[in-house]
């Protein structure tokens, strides 16, 4: 009775493998298909292969400037996220010092905050020291929210450093400064570069908290909630498909970073 | 080094978060807030049904969300972590960290797409004789909806916590003829424990702050807690009292993620 595989059970293991992920992937590819569909409302069977959605949003002059938006908020709040993270992983990996585990919790509890809530909190607080509707206010609830991730990645890699390196370079007579530069900006080249990447993805999909804060500077997801709240709009589905690809090619950039660190970091 | 982001987090989360326990403490006159020590805006929320319903209907809907997805998930991370090739597990984790960069937003619109009365799972049945149902506006295109959103991360937190199960465990449980169902629940089940009780807790976590699903699937009215802030925040000046109601929601998660994690590092056998 006891052998390891029974057939049956393996099999239907397996099926329901397979059916999760159909689950989680069926809107996926779903908004893909309605994308290229000519129906409004798309059901069984499906209407006739169309770019219509893609045109209207090509010519909707509103999607662009959410565009530039998302584009110009992603790219500043990816820099400061890394920097920032950066600074964050460091302390952690380097220092030990009273009240670490507070500072560490306050490095990354932010995606642990429901967004309506931090939302909330960020468009009451800026909007009190004006900074709210600003583009400046989305870069700022972004590199809050963004930061513990750009962390995460690069602890990640210097978890992997040979720790007599940093000794080593100071024995030679390396700075601080210079063994910083020299040693572990290089080593650590790849998680920065995936750290930009990601933060940056996930910069673009934010809509909740963009959503409070942004007041007209509006980000592309904060649109697409806008196009929600109206009347059914296929044009989501065209939007959505080509936010996802974008952020896609972010990832397998930043994956690629992360599996061959050898050969980035000459 | 570590400065940057200290004043950053500290300036631009924790002082948020500080402020908004004050204003909910403050009074609004002619549409402008002003600082007070009020207790009227608490006493106003916490006197209401309406509030109370709503806290109750969240309480539920991420309750039932949490469980549902780890038992959903459970066998699904058990056959990643036991059952697959070391290159294909790569590959399917690979797939469950794709969702987390797709819009929410644009999956949700997606799954009315397929949920509304005259959507493509209607036509589908309606194909085999079995007649229209409704499932969007209902609370189970809430649940649809909440478990789309929880699935993949619950799979990788628990795929990640096997990952640790002792296998010698596993096979010495075989070598004694402990049963296979028996070896899940009591040798790998518990090893796993502090893993499935976090992952539970995230998905409890994101359903009781999500806004998206309840509104865009579960039809918004009556509305979760969520909803209600995102109501009073936009509908005018009323911030002081969405204060509290968000206070409310961060007491209660801070409450149940204290409890979740005492449960889930609990010596065995006690």
């Amino acid at each position: 009775m006891n052998t390891n595989k029974n057939p049956l059970i393996e099999t239907s293991l397996r099926l329901h493998l397979v059916a999760c992920i159909a689950f989680i992937f069926l809107p996926i590819l779903g908004s893909f298909a309605f994308s290229l569909n000519s129906d409004r409302f798309p059901s069984i069977p499906l209407g006739a292969f169309s770019t219509e959605w893609y045109r209207l949003i090509w010519e909707d002059p509103f999607v662009w400037v959410g565009f530039f938006n998302t584009v110009k908020v992603g790219l500043v709040v990816a820099l400061i996220a890394t920097i920032l993270g950066f600074g964050g992983a460091y302390t952690d990996y380097r220092f030990r010092f009273f009240g670490k585990n507070v500072y560490l919790a306050l490095a990354l509890l932010p995606p642990t905050i429901p967004v309506v809530i931090m939302g909330l909190a960020m468009l009451a607080f800026l909007s009190r020291v004006n900074l709210s509707g600003h583009a400046v206010s989305v870069i700022i609830a972004h590199g809050v929210m963004c930061s513990p991730f750009a962390m995460a990645i690069i602890r990640l890699r210097l978890s992997q450093m040979d720790p007599d390196l940093e000794a080593a370079s100071w024995n030679l007579g390396g700075s601080e400064w210079a063994t910083l530069r020299h040693v572990i900006i290089p080593f650590c080249r790849p998680a920065l570069l995936a750290a930009l990447f990601i933060t940056m993805a996930v910069s673009f999909d934010e809509f909740a908290v963009a959503w409070f804060v942004s007041g007209l500077n509006e980000t592309l997801p904060v649109k697409i909630l806008g196009f929600l709240q109206g009347q059914v709009s296929p044009r989501i589905n065209a939007i959505g498909s080509l936010a996802f690809l974008s952020s896609i090619i972010l990832i397998i950039f930043a994956q690629m970073l992360m599996r061959n660190p050898t050969r980035t970091s000459k | 080094m570590s400065l940057p982001l200290l004043f950053w987090q500290v300036a631009f989360f924790l002082a948020p978060l500080i402020f908004l326990i004050a204003i909910s403490f403050w009074t609004v006159r002619n549409f402008q807030m002003e600082p007070d020590l009020n207790l009227k805006n608490w006493e106003r929320i916490l006197t209401r049904g309406v509030f109370w319903d709503a806290y109750i209907r969240t309480m539920i809907y991420a309750t039932v969300a949490a469980l549902f997805t780890s038992l959903i998930a459970f066998p699904a991370s058990y056959a990643i972590s036991f059952k697959l090739s070391d290159k294909t597990r790569q590959w399917v984790v690979f797939l469950l960290i794709i969702p987390f960069f797709t819009s929410y937003l644009v999956r949700v619109y997606s799954l009315q797409v397929f949920l509304s009365d005259a959507g493509i799972i209607n036509a589908l049945l309606s194909k085999v004789g079995i007649p229209t149902m409704a499932m969007l506006n209902t609370p189970f295109g809430t649940l649809v909806g909440l478990v789309t959103l929880c699935l993949p991360l619950v799979i990788l937190l628990q795929v990640f916590s096997l990952g640790f199960v002792n296998r010698d465990l596993v096979e010495a449980a075989h070598n004694l003829r402990c049963g296979r169902l028996r070896t899940v629940l009591q040798v790998i089940v518990p090893s796993a424990r502090v893993g499935i009780v976090i992952a539970a807790l995230f998905a409890f976590i994101l359903s009781f702050g999500d806004f998206v699903s309840p509104l865009y699937l579960g039809g918004g009215n009556p509305p979760t807690l969520s909803i209600m802030i995102t109501d009073i925040t936009k509908s005018g000046q009323q911030w002081p009292r969405a204060s509290v109601v968000a206070l409310m929601m961060i007491s209660t998660l801070l409450v149940i993620a204290f409890a979740a994690i005492k449960f889930a590092y609990r010596e065995r056998g006690k």
